[in-house]
């Protein structure tokens, strides 16, 4: 396996009255073709800022940032739109992260036309397929997203950010917003998903149980920093930095066995 | 319940919109009802209202009939308050979502123009614009566009504002999407509602200020307006003060009726926004 994408050193901080406080504090990480990372810490620890400087929704003010062994930070304008094709993400709202006046076919249509995926003719056939593809009916394009499901809508979500066939997916709380019975399908989706496209994930949750779930390996972030990272079943057999035996302790069943 | 649904509640609304409903159907109707030139001698001088049949309000100082007048003057009214608010919203709404959408530089740049424009009270501004490009119907229009664009502007600018950091605008930036699609697609027609919601205060100023304009002699002088139909009934206000009350009259109820009609929308739109 290569790494697909690696981080360096990555830092952010936002003005707060005055201070800065750093959200993102020297992360590095690597993530393989094929593989999940699951990104875990309480709420706060900087996860959703980590995600959203991977898929370059705001810039990082220090690090370095390769995909595909290229620099991803040194993309602007139009470079940078062409490169998104490859890294797509997944919001944890999935009601906040579509257009509230869209169609299911809109959105699971857009990214195919800007990225000329498939012309006017050939979309309703390129959606019905990746409607499928995430466990809907084809008849569900013509619906608007406020009239679906959270679960539905999850899929739909997922479904767009398939749509240009990326290399790797940041979910960001992908399946915190969704009921129990949701979240196990669409954690099952994205197993599935995997298994047939080898693609990747980065997979944030501040629930260990659901990244335990899904992840290859685990990165455990606190203040900003990632203070631990190995193999998922390792992490969770023994916790070495305190946020991951906190972490763990949290949930009863994860418990390691006691000596 | 639908909008309509909650629009029929609201007594006001119901009564500005069978006003404009009216308006709508006589101004449409004008060329049908007098297809004489409004602006034709059909009888005796300062005939009295309610004196003769054939001539219902009469006739002013040249003979002409004033109904007929009152009529055709109700297509400038709708015609320029109607284009006058569709040009402002337009202009507003791409301004305030350019500015809003681009923040630093450009939105300081805009709201600056727009501050500038907020300071110059907007019917001497229509009057300056007028004055020096000279009186016809779309100058009139956009003069009065030019003096009404500001609000719809800062109306959207700060509903892009709150509307670009949700979620959704994320994730059209992640798909690929231009910025322009994303300001113009996906962020403005949600912006929308409110700045909409503004229109018939718009309206009803368009119409006042087209009137003032024609009472100036700084209309468009080849039709009847009832500004200049007030203006011309000015010179015998005394003997027939009639001439000047009937258009009056008219303009009252017209902006009257469009200025309830916007409050039933506006309200039946923020029931709605309290329920969800
Ligand atoms: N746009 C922002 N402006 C100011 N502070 C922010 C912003 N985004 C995040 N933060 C701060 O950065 C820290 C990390 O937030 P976040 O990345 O959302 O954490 P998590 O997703 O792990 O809960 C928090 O203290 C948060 O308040
Ligand atoms: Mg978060």
């Amino acid at each position: 396996m290569s790494a697909l994408l690696i981080a360096e050193n990555l830092g952010k901080s936002f003005r707060r009255g005055g201070v800065r406080l750093a959200a993102v504090d020297g992360a590095s990480f690597s993530v393989d073709d094929g593989e999940t990372l699951g990104i875990v810490g309480p709420s706060g620890s900087g996860k959703t800022t980590l995600a959203r400087l991977v898929v370059r929704l705001i810039d990082a003010d220090v690090g370095t940032l390769q995909f595909e062994g290229a620099d991803l930070l040194a993309l602007r304008g139009k470079a940078l739109r062409a490169t998104r094709k490859r890294i797509q993400m997944v919001f944890q709202d999935p009601l906040a992260a579509l257009n509230p006046r869209a169609s299911v076919a809109d959105v699971i249509g857009d990214p195919l036309r800007i990225h000329r995926l498939a012309d006017s003719g050939g979309r309703p056939a390129a959606i019905a397929h990746l409607l499928n593809r995430v466990g809907l009916p084809a008849a569900l394009a013509s619906r608007a997203v406020h009239e679906i499901s959270g679960g539905q809508r999850q899929r739909v979500a997922i479904a767009r950010a398939l749509a240009t066939e990326p290399r790797l997916i940041v979910l960001d709380e992908a399946a915190s917003a969704l009921d129990v019975s949701a979240r196990a399908h669409i954690l099952k989706l994205l197993v599935e998903l995997q298994a047939e496209s080898g693609i990747s994930y980065i997979f944030v949750s501040h629930d260990i149980a659901v990244v335990r779930a899904i992840s290859h390996r685990v990165a455990i972030m606190d203040h900003g920093r990632i203070v631990e990272t190995g193999p998922t079943a390792q992490v969770i057999a023994a916790p070495q930095s305190a946020t991951g035996k906190a972490l763990i302790a949290a949930v009863p069943h994860l418990m390691p066995a006691q000596d | 319940m639908s909008l309509v649904a909650r629009f029929t509640r609201s007594p006001e609304g119901l009564f500005g919109a069978a006003v404009l409903a009216a308006l709508i159907v006589i101004a449409l109707g004008a060329p049908f009802l007098f297809p004489r030139d409004p602006l034709s001698i059909v009888g005796p001088p300062l005939t009295a209202p309610f004196t003769d049949w054939a001539l219902p309000l009469g006739t002013d100082r040249l003979g002409r009939n004033v109904l007929a007048e009152l009529v055709h003057g109700s297509r400038a009214s709708l015609l320029v308050g109607f284009a006058a608010t569709l040009a402002a919203i337009i202009i507003g709404a791409s301004v305030g979502t350019i500015a809003g959408f681009a923040g630093g530089l450009v939105d300081e740049a805009l709201m600056r123009v727009v501050d500038a424009f907020q300071t110059v009270p907007g019917f001497l501004l229509a009057l300056a614009f007028v004055s020096v490009i000279g009186a016809s119907l779309p100058v009139v229009v956009l003069a009065i566009a030019l003096s009404a664009w500001t609000g719809p502007a800062r109306l959207a600018r700060a509903e892009v504002l709150s509307l670009r950091e949700r979620d959704y605008v994320a994730a059209a930036r992640v798909i690929g999407m231009h910025p322009a699609e994303i300001a113009f697609r996906q962020i403005l027609p949600n912006a929308l509602a409110p700045v909409l919601a503004l229109s018939a205060v718009i309206v009803a100023g368009a119409i006042l200020t087209e009137a003032a304009l024609s009472f100036l002699g700084l209309g468009d002088p080849n039709i009847v307006t009832w500004g200049s139909m007030i203006a011309e009934g000015r010179a015998v206000l005394r003997s027939s003060p009639f001439l000047s009350i009937i258009p009056g009259i008219a303009l009252v109820v017209t902006v009257l009726g469009v200025y309830l009609f916007g409050e039933g929308l506006s309200e039946a739109l923020s029931r709605r926004a309290v329920r969800s």
